[in-house]
């Protein structure tokens, strides 16, 4: 009944990775500019400009500013590891889609804004990156890259900053949640000129 | 505290809702016990608001690639591995991470079958015991655990001998929404019991509106989970000791059919056998069928205390859909707690509608920024690009729900078993689940969807939709799975809680329930808990255990 055992327990698996990217994440905040632990300068060059697509910057920040690059590189060294073949796979295809399409262009991060816009559209027609995803729990890991890569940037754009991504609440900003832990009601528009719990009116009762 | 080989007066399996209350109330009358826990204990400094830890490596609940779970619709198919059931597995279980949605029963919901009739395909029953009987019971959880709220402001609300002990919690701009459109409809909407402190209250902490709430576990102890309200109670007796990181895979039966304790993995795998004068599952309607199951002998071979064969059987996990709405002006719902209002007008609906049942609904934001993004935009909405981020800046604030709960037929083939294939990381056959909803209960649920959309019209909503109504295939109200009874041929315990089969085995959580209520069930699983923990106590003061 036994043999089934292999390894210790899933605590055990996870934590010292929770742990370690918790670390990483400390140190991350430390330093804007941290070392890349996974990808090569090359990638990450690229990842930023996929990633820049996917939550542009506007008159707000977007994925460059949260800092995404470096949290998904934190998360192929921590708890995303796995993901490491779908990350380079998916760059190469989104390279030979782009020399195919656009020669002359070397690369996805110099393509213009219109030749990015093309690219992606067309490759993320043929990705799973319309799919749905369970209302409950993260999604389970996907090998298709760009929905990877659109749920990585999502959280590296959303976690609460300890989760390693957010940088200086950028992705909350952009949203609209203030970056505060404790709130005091009146919470916004609808709450301010609420009187307090009133027993409903007979009057009301009747309508 | 105590070693697995001395005999405590109970060992419990399961540190939950009903765990928690179990020990809390069986160490205060004076027994020694033991609980033992699947999960970790992580106290209040553990707990983060990082989402990637919690929904996505499981920080609280069950892991999917340790404990996977098979699903298949109908029992002619195969299982497949699918995350189709969610449980908390850490010490407090899931009132740890839950919503706190704390309504009790009413009267109707005991005695529903007496007055509906059968219904073709569902195995419906009246409970053995009736409001008034669990009554006291509520009571004492809103008292002891701590539940904000405010009596007789549902006019549907059942009779109740106390107020509640606190003010409910600060209104919510989906509340005032909500409430002001249901009322111009002539509804009755009433602020939200929620078991989570509006003030300071034993020695805890009042909420501060964090803002991630569903899904977290409470860094300041204002949710009145096990693990806050009844544990700590439960230690300072000094006869109760909290065995986290202890995974129970047999409930160990002598040859005469009594039995001795639980056998259990430690951290390290080893094996032990806690030793005890009885003992209680409160492992969660999922895990309590299984471990009966996984306990079957010669001497019992379709499982401990199934003679009946109703062990994992009538799941009935609340029918429920999620209706959302986008408004002119932001809501800032994404402060604190999940929900602000309720309404119970639909509690008994009439049949003449084509269909049984009824159920509530409750005005709510329980999106974290992640689950927002993934989540919460309508389903026309690009998914990247300057669009898709507009809408995240104008939506994530101006955004909120309708959540439509309700009742599930309890359908004898809707059943947890073991899997006869997939393996667990310790070698134990995984949990199974064999769902299809009643259809009644999706077409209740199309009529509820149909009510709540009405609401946000009246609200002047500037944009709504509907999650689709489906067959659910993943579950979190675990319920109705070793269904009370008097007759041992069509229930696993009696009114005492205690399995018709086995004298000194008693079972105590969602898996007791006969019905499956209108959609808030850990309130009646405390209220049964300490019920439980009265009748045993009587039972092991009279020797009759």
């Amino acid at each position: 009944m036994l043999s089934g055992y292999v390894g210790a327990g899933w605590l055990a698996a996870n934590w010292p990775a929770m742990v370690s990217a918790a670390e990483h994440a400390h140190q991350a905040a430390k330093s804007s500019n941290p070392a890349l632990e996974v990808l090569t300068s090359e990638q990450a060059r690229e990842l930023d400009a996929l990633t820049s697509c996917l939550i542009p910057t506007d008159d707000m920040p977007g994925a460059h500013e949260a800092g995404v690059v470096y949290f998904i590189d934190r998360a192929l060294k921590t708890y995303s590891s796995e993901s490491l073949p779908t990350y380079q796979k998916g760059l190469e295809a989104v390279q030979k889609y782009t020399a195919e399409n656009f020669p002359g262009v070397a690369r996805f991060s110099e393509a213009s804004e219109e030749q990015k816009l093309k690219i992606l559209t067309d490759l993320s027609a043929e990705s799973d990156l319309q799919k749905g995803v369970p209302r409950r729990g993260l999604p389970a890991g996907s090998t298709d890259f760009l929905r990877t890569l659109r749920f990585d940037t999502i959280c590296g754009f959303l976690v609460d900053p300890e989760g390693g991504g957010n940088r200086n609440f950028a992705g909350w900003k952009a949203i609209g949640r203030d970056e505060a832990h404790n709130f005091v009601p009146p919470f916004g528009h609808y709450d301010k000129d609420y009187l307090g719990w009133q027993p409903a009116t007979p009057e009301a009762e009747k309508k | 505290m105590y070693k697995p080989s001395d005999e405590v007066d109970f060992v419990i399996v399961g540190s939950g809702a009903s765990g928690g209350v179990l020990a809390k109330e069986l160490s205060t009358n004076g027994f020694r016990v033991v609980v033992l826990e699947q999960g970790p204990y992580l106290n209040e400094k553990d707990f983060t608001h990082d989402e990637i830890k919690i929904f996505g490596q499981n920080l609280l609940t069950n892991h999917p690639k340790e404990q996977p779970v098979t699903f298949r619709k109908t029992t002619a198919d195969t299982a497949k591995k699918q995350p189709a059931v969610m449980y908390g597995r850490c010490v407090g279980g899931s009132s740890v991470h839950f919503t706190a949605n704390y309504w009790r029963l009413h009267e109707i919901d005991f005695i529903e079958h007496g007055k509906t009739g059968d219904i073709p395909g569902a195995n419906f029953a009246d409970w053995p015991i009736t409001y008034a009987d669990l009554e006291p019971y509520y009571t004492k959880v809103e008292w002891e655990v701590g539940v904000s709220g405010l009596a007789e402001a549902s006019p549907f609300d059942p009779p109740r001998s106390k107020p509640y002990p606190m003010p409910p919690l600060p209104v919510k701009g989906c509340g005032v929404v909500f409430e002001r459109a249901a009322r111009k409809l002539g509804y009755h909407p009433f602020p939200a019991p929620m078991a989570i402190l509006s003030q300071p209250r034993a020695g805890r902490a009042a909420c501060m509106n964090c803002g991630f709430c569903l899904g977290f576990g409470c860094e300041i102890g204002a949710k009145s989970s096990a693990l806050a309200s009844v544990i700590p109670l439960a230690e300072k007796t000094g006869r109760c000791e909290i065995r986290p990181n202890s995974y129970v895979h047999r409930i160990e039966v002598d040859k005469n059919g009594r039995a001795v304790g639980a056998v259990y993995f430690d951290a390290q795998r080893n094996v032990h056998l806690q030793r005890a004068k009885a003992v209680i599952l409160a492992a969660n309607g999922a895990e309590t069928p299984r471990l009966l199951l996984l306990s079957a002998t010669n001497q019992f071979p379709d499982g401990l205390a199934n003679s009946s064969g109703y062990v994992g059987k009538n799941l009935m996990p609340n029918s429920n859909v999620v209706v959302n709405a986008v408004f002119e002006e932001p809501l800032n719902d994404y402060k604190g707690f999940a929900v602000s209002r309720v309404m119970h007008d639909f509690y008994e609906l009439d049949s003449k509608l084509g269909f049984y049942g009824g159920g509530g609904l409750d005005a709510r934001y329980d999106f974290t920024p992640i689950a927002f993004a993934l989540n919460g935009l309508p389903p026309d909405t690009p998914k990247w690009g300057k669009e898709f981020k507009n809408a995240l800046r104008h939506n994530f604030t101006r955004t909120m729900e309708i959540f439509c709960h309700g009742t599930s037929l309890p359908v004898e083939s809707n059943a947890f078993s073991l899997d006869p294939d997939v393996k667990d990381a310790w070698g134990l056959p995984a949990l199974r689940l064999t769902f299809c909803d009643h259809p009644n209960d999706l077409k209740m649920m199309a009529w509820m969807r149909d009510r709540a959309l009405e609401i946000f019209d009246a609200a002047g909503a500037k944009t709504k939709w509907s999650n689709p109504i489906a067959e659910q295939q993943f579950v979190v109200h675990l319920l109705g799975t070793c269904r009370m009874g008097k007759d041992p041929n069509k229930s696993v315990i009696d009114t005492d809680h205690r399995t018709h089969d086995v004298k000194n085995l008693f079972l105590c959580d969602g898996s007791s329930m006969v019905t499956s209520g209108r959609g808030q069930p850990t309130m009646t699983i405390q209220a049964l808990a300490y019920r439980a923990a009265d009748r045993i106590t009587a039972l092991a003061k009279r020797s009759e255990i």
